[in-house]
């Protein structure tokens, strides 16, 4: 009776939770905000969206395209429909099936937000849905992206949820968060900068396949998975895993790795094949970026490995890339970088030179509180300098230059020249994913507004291809065109290491965030 | 009395007012854009300008501090931009944390630092007095970050004694709570032991300077009682004024021990609100942290009554 009350009295102070429950604990790269993956190209938004919702197709570690929700598919020898069935056992969280209305209802609000999306939706004629587990897309001409944009792996994925879900306005965010993954959401312990909770779907059905990428087995070993949304302070992240607070840093930062690499609690496993990409992106609407021989000159200034001893600083983390389409992937190719890759700082100077630019300083953006980018603009500057160009570095918060690099204005009403970024290489692996090869001026979606109809010509033309090898060639024609006008400056990639507890096991090539086929001893 | 917090409380009503105009001015000239923070970084701007849309942010600065205004009135702080949660419940979720902070560091420190305060006016001038003065510049200089840091890896990775991070509500176990809330307590109260016990020790030594405690050891009453009774309640305003100060910084936001600490707090709140440009939920904050400061000091100026029988309201 004693040692029951003993019992009682510990449990009431110390609290017992989950006690039984296996616990994934993972501390996430950034904070959760928007739980609609469809509102926003948030990676963190889209990182939920893999823990929630299913794909119909998924990207596998070797970038093919495999089926997930689909189970069969034919598409006719014109390439203009494309029918696909469902497989057995879809099953929503709340018990209803997943049927082809739900889909193509998913489909359409994702063509209506994601650019990819957008650019399939320009070839679709109508979907429709013959049966509850078949749905059809009828093109109105052939369409070479139809499987890579319903399998695309980064923002905006085409996750798939209830009609009901998806029949709400693209441009409003949602409060249904029901889908037919993995994991279901655990809505009531959600608290925005404090922690968010996803327990195991037990009616959920894996694929037979073993897991890789997006695709294949989708199979859950924990009971229950807690992103900690409130550490975020980079040396009190390692100091909670080292104690085993947390199981898995997300994103350790680089000045951590071999420190983290000599704990012996510690491990960091290999998850991603894709790498991260750095770029510099001009602003061509005004001078000096107006004129593509400043941004040729720019662009031989540019050495890579200059950047990424800066930022990264780690080996065996970076590589020079000589390719805009991301390194080891099938578009990533040196095809007309030899402006760059074959440059030194006396070409440059000599381009400057040539390139009748006019002293107009340069209105360098420089985010003082992202860690990932931040020592970027600094290289940049002084790379500059050394070309002959005058620099105004401005610093400022990322928030600040993301508001600030959507305006189109001249610098000296409050725009900009250059800002500098990374990306997630599954964001920019091909020509129609790759925001800066949308060359219509200010039209085009993604800030810096560079123009080339023939830049433009030849990606309507990959749009349409359906022959691999005929889409390499026009991918290598692509690049050249943009390498020639200066579209922006790849400045290398990098892997962004993730650190576990050792007693975590069943890590694979995800090329992503994802959580899945984990087991916790 | 009544009179006087009646008034006390209608005079806060145009301070909100004020703050609540400067801080919804304040944050429109700030350079940035919610709806471009939102859409993430590969939207393009035809969907950030829906998204501004949306959010109501193309509409007249008038016209939106007229809803916003409108809605205040009604007791409503309105919906964050970015949690698309209303701010009342941000708030609320995020006050027990660091409420439980503020009090457990001020009580911990107003433990500690009075006792030392009053023996080191006691003892004025000798090894005590001396070490404690050395102690305040050393409280005062020392970064909390690195305090922090310091405690992190003595207490918790070498010993491991106390947790690394985070926080355990109430709810779930006092000793669960105490547990996690024990090292940023500690953390934090290092420089309010530092500033209490200074306050402390310059008001006990005044007040011992006084002809009524050279009259109550003449009238022989035991030392302590001279000590507390006399010295303590003579010198008690300017330190109980000095703690409330303390509670209000502490409720207005420990951003840096919240963030070693990870400790979802009001603090951290302000700081993702204001990263992200979330207005509705940074001039909730700042309404709100303006009325906890009102708050306190009118409790400390009541306080004062029952400290000093000679004041009256």
């Amino acid at each position: 009776m004693r040692k029951l009350i003993a019992l009682l009295a510990f449990s009431a102070v110390f609290g017992i939770s989950h006690a039984q429950d296996k616990v994934l604990r993972i501390v996430p790269h950034s904070n959760l905000a928007i739980l609609y993956p469809i509102w926003t190209t948030a990676y963190m938004s889209r990182n939920h969206g893999y823990m929630i919702y299913d794909t119909l197709f998924g990207t596998d570690e070797k970038n093919n395209i495999k089926p997930q929700m689909v189970e069969s598919w034919t598409e006719s020898p014109d390439h203009r429909l494309w029918t696909f069935k469902l497989r057995k056992g879809l099953e929503f969280h709340d018990g209803k099936p997943v049927t082809s209305e739900d889909v193509v209802a998913s489909l359409q609000r994702w063509g209506k937000r994601d650019a990819m999306g957008s650019a399939l939706m320009t070839f679709v004629d109508r979907m429709d849905t013959p049966s509850a587990d078949t749905f059809r897309i009828f093109l109105r001409e052939a369409c070479g992206f139809t499987l890579e944009a319903l399998g695309k792996p980064s923002s905006n994925v085409p996750f798939i949820m209830p009609k009901r879900v998806a029949d709400t306005d693209p441009f409003k965010q949602i409060d249904d968060y029901i889908g037919s993954g993995p994991y279901i959401f655990k809505r009531d312990e959600f608290k925005p900068g404090d922690k968010a909770v996803y327990l195991k779907n037990t009616k959920y059905v894996p694929r037979k396949e073993a897991p890789s990428g997006t695709t294949g087995g989708k199979n859950v070993y924990v009971d229950r998975v807690e992103w900690n949304l409130a550490l975020r302070d980079a040396q009190a992240q390692v100091n909670a895993l080292q104690k085993g607070e947390v199981d898995i840093i997300e994103a350790l930062g680089f000045d951590f790795f071999e420190g983290a690499k000599k704990d012996s609690n510690i491990q960091i496993p290999k998850y991603s094949t894709v790498n991260l990409q750095y770029m510099a992106r001009f602003n061509h609407l005004h001078k000096p970026f107006d004129n593509p021989k400043v941004r040729q000159a720019v662009m031989a200034a540019f050495d890579q490995k200059q950047f990424l001893q800066a930022q990264v600083g780690v080996k065996e983390l970076y590589n020079t890339c000589a390719s805009m389409f991301t390194c080891g992937t099938p578009y990533g190719s040196p095809a007309g970088s030899d402006i760059q890759s074959k440059s030194n700082m006396k070409k440059a100077q000599d381009l400057v030179k040539a390139s009748g630019y006019d002293g107009t300083p340069i209105v360098v953006m420089k985010p003082t509180d992202l860690a990932s980018i931040q020592k970027l603009p600094d290289v940049a500057a002084q790379l500059l300098r050394q070309a002959g160009f005058k620099v105004d570095l401005q610093a400022m918060d990322w928030q600040t230059l993301v508001g600030r690099r959507a305006k189109k204005d001249p610098t000296d009403k409050g725009g900009w020249n250059m800002f500098l970024t990374a990306w997630q290489g599954h964001d920019i692996w091909n020509p129609i994913a790759n925001p800066t090869m949308d060359t219509r001026g200010e039209a085009s979606g993604w800030f810096g507004w560079g123009k080339d109809d023939k830049l433009l010509a030849l990606r309507a033309q990959f749009m349409r291809e359906t022959d691999n090898a005929k889409k390499k060639k026009l991918a290598d024609e692509i690049q050249s065109r943009a390498f020639e006008i200066g579209t922006h400056v790849p400045l290398g990639e990098y892997s962004q290491p993730m650190a576990a507890r050792k007693n975590i096991s069943g890590f694979f090539i995800t090329n992503g965030n994802i959580y899945w086929n984990l087991r916790k001893n | 009395m009544f009179s006087f917090v009646a008034r006390r409380i209608l005079a806060t009503v145009p301070v909100l007012l004020i703050v609540a105009v400067l801080v919804f001015l304040l944050l429109r000239l700030t350079p940035g854009d919610p709806a471009a923070i939102l859409a993430g970084d590969a939207a393009n701007t035809e969907q950030i300008a829906r998204i501004r849309e949306g959010l109501g942010l193309d509409r007249p600065i008038l016209v939106q501090f007229g809803i916003w205004f409108g809605n205040l009135l009604q007791g409503n702080l309105g919906e964050s931009f970015y949690y698309k949660t209303q701010v009342a419940t941000l708030i609320g979720q995020r006050l027990e944390p660091t409420l439980s902070l503020a009090v457990l560091t001020i009580c911990l420190a107003v433990m500690v630092a009075v006792p030392l305060g009053i023996l080191a006016a006691w003892r004025f001038g000798g090894w005590l007095d001396r070490a404690l003065m050395g102690f305040s510049v050393l409280g005062f200089s020392i970064p909390v970050f690195v305090l922090a840091y310091i405690l992190i890896w003595l207490v918790s990775l070498k010993l491991g004694w106390l947790p690394v991070q985070g926080y355990q509500r109430i709810a779930d176990g006092v000793g669960l709570w105490l547990y996690h809330l024990a090292l940023p307590s500690i953390t934090l109260s290092v420089l309010y032991i530092a500033l209490i016990a200074r306050v402390t020790r310059a008001s006990v030594m005044e007040a011992l300077g006084e002809d009524y405690i050279r009259t109550a050891r003449a009238k022989g009453l035991p030392e302590l009682r001279v000590l507390i009774h006399h010295g303590l309640a003579n010198a008690a305003i300017p330190i109980v004024t000095v703690i409330g100060i303390g509670i209000a910084l502490l409720i207005g936001g420990v951003v840096v021990t919240e963030s070693v600490y990870a400790i979802p707090g009001l603090g951290r709140l302000t700081v993702d609100a204001v990263l992200a440009r979330d207005f509705p939920t940074v001039q909730g904050l700042i309404l709100f942290f303006s009325f906890v400061y009102v708050l306190v000091n009118l409790l400390v100026d009541l306080s004062y009554v029952i400290l000093d029988p000679r004041i009256r309201y």
